[in-house]
């Protein structure tokens, strides 16, 4: 259809959005952005938007889905119809069904599962605008709508891709790298645990190159994470705020 | 795929790993017996059947002719889908592909994708609009653990052992000739399943040892000891330094395997 750009980085090392290897894309977190939901949470990721809610912990249902020795955690993750160039069926593609698996047990680490028998907690992820790296994304977002929801955790989850773009490895690649670079590494991570909970790879990389991929995104995370606990601090000013002025009302 | 395992046997197979053997008396790092029949469906342009240890997998491919996706105009198309077949499990059931079978059927192909295996550019018959398309077919017949890389490796004998009709193309039309051809192949990757048991590292999980691992990781690795696909997969996590010695062991075994095979 189109012919590849030359060059994805320049001489300068410079990406086509104007980012060096190691930038991320700009990032903004929101939590409790849903009032239904026990818990939200609201990631721009780059272009990326999308929308993660959490219910739980609750009965599950159907009941016979229940386990007798722990909780079960259930994720569906879903693109918009409108959400990229050509629009997507809404029914489930194969691709959602494999990555709505792989996020599910890239939160279930941090979920203390045992300590919730017969129960269960629902996440829904809604790509409404996709932009390269929706499963990292989806990840961030839906930690933090668990974590929103009041379930306890071990730690947050946090994720972020590196790759190798024109021979060089950058950090979090956008859509145009993600299809005309080499390689996508997709890692999600705990950091207070240093625990890996989500690899992927495809793409053809040295071995070298691929510890130093997982090492960069490694490194994206822990950038990333530091957003996700303002973003989890700030409702709670903000909830403060608001309370404050009742109370002076009052 | 998991089902109830007691609690005696996951403190067995623990302590098993822990004293360096496994419950068939494998070392960690020891694949099962693995045994490939190749052309076992005559009707099939390629078929091939595994058994690695109590595992047996048949993949057929078929060869057939198709519109190329709109981005790739002149390369041919592949396509992998799993069935875990009832017969295969207790616990299997009939029914649409589930989580499972679509993640085999995704991780097998991006295997063979990634790594270029099919040399899909001498797949056209006329650009933008006729290709031909493979069909790979992943058929589970008994479920004993580590469908992946007997997926992964009956795929790719599958594969090697398929012949398509012999063509030419006149005035846009195709005509078959006399003959057969193989099926144009630019690479073998091999996948090697690292599972995580109390911190340990084993390769080639059996069911029992399915059923009680925390995680598994899956590797892809070519002829030149570069990786191509990675899955982790599994409830559990790794810590970085495990991920350096799984990809460590998965390029020894894939080197290993590759010499056993002679591919």
């Amino acid at each position: 259809m189109n012919e590849k750009p030359v060059k994805l980085i320049d001489k300068k090392g410079v990406r086509l959005d104007g980012r060096k290897a190691v930038d991320l894309r700009p990032i903004k977190l929101q939590v409790g952005v849903l009032s239904n939901a026990d818990g939200s949470a609201y990631i721009e990721h780059g272009k990326n938007k999308i929308l993660a809610a959490a219910f739980g912990p609750r009965e599950m249902h159907p009941k016979h889905l229940a386990l007798a020795d722990r909780m079960v955690l259930r994720c569906r993750y879903h693109m918009a119809p409108f959400s990229v160039q050509e629009r997507k069926s809404p029914a489930p593609s194969r691709r959602e069904v494999e990555l709505s698996k792989v996020i599910r047990e890239s939160l279930e680490p941090a979920l203390f599962l045992e300590l919730y028998p017969r129960t269960g907690v629902d996440v829904f992820v809604e790509v409404l605008q996709a932009d390269g790296g929706t499963r990292c994304a989806s990840i961030t977002a839906a930690a933090l709508a668990i974590a929103d929801a009041g379930v306890p955790m071990r730690d947050l989850v946090v994720a972020c891709a590196a790759g190798k773009v024109d021979d060089t490895i950058v950090l979090d690649l956008h859509d145009e790298e993600d299809k005309l670079g080499a390689a996508d590494v997709p890692v999600a991570y705990m950091p207070s645990l240093d625990a890996i909970t989500l690899l992927q790879m495809d793409g053809i990389l040295t071995p070298v190159e691929f510890q130093k991929a997982v090492d960069m995104a490694m490194c994206g995370c822990k950038k990333i994470y530091e957003m996700q606990k303002e973003a989890l601090k700030t409702k709670y000013m903000v909830v403060r705020d608001i309370k404050e002025k009742d109370e002076v009302e009052e | 795929m998991s089902s109830l395992i007691t609690k005696v046997r996951l403190k067995q197979i623990s302590q098993c790993i822990e004293s360096g053997k496994r419950l068939d008396e494998r070392g960690l790092h020891d694949y099962r017996q693995i045994k490939i029949e190749q052309g076992v469906i005559e009707k099939a342009e390629g078929s091939a059947r595994i058994y690695l240890g109590k595992t047996e997998v048949l993949v057929g491919v078929k060869v057939e002719t198709g519109e190329p996706f709109p981005d790739t105009p002149n390369e041919g198309v592949q396509t992998v889908n799993a069935e875990l077949v009832p017969l295969a499990s207790p616990n299997f059931e009939p029914g649409p592909p589930d989580e499972n079978s679509i993640e085999l059927a995704r991780i097998v192909d991006r295997g063979i994708r990634e790594s270029h295996a099919i040399d899909t550019e001498k797949l056209c018959i006329e650009a933008g609009k006729k290709v031909f398309v493979v069909f790979v077919d992943v058929y589970v017949l008994n479920y004993d653990g580590n469908l992946i890389d007997a997926s992964a490796l009956a795929a790719m004998a599958a594969l090697m052992n398929t012949k398509m009709p012999n063509y030419e193309v006149k005035d846009g039309e195709l005509k078959t000739k006399q003959g057969f051809i193989k099926l144009p192949m630019k690479s073998h990757p091999i996948t090697v399943t690292i599972g995580k048991i109390n911190n340990q590292l084993i390769i080639d999980p059996q069911l029992e040892e399915e059923q009680v691992m925390d995680s598994r990781i899956s590797i892809a690795v070519n002829e030149k000891g570069n990786i191509c696909a990675v899955q982790k997969g599994g409830s559990g996590y790794f810590t970085p330094q495990q991920i350096l010695e799984a990809s460590k062991l998965a390029q020894g075994k894939a080197a290993e395997l590759r010499k056993k095979l002679d591919w």
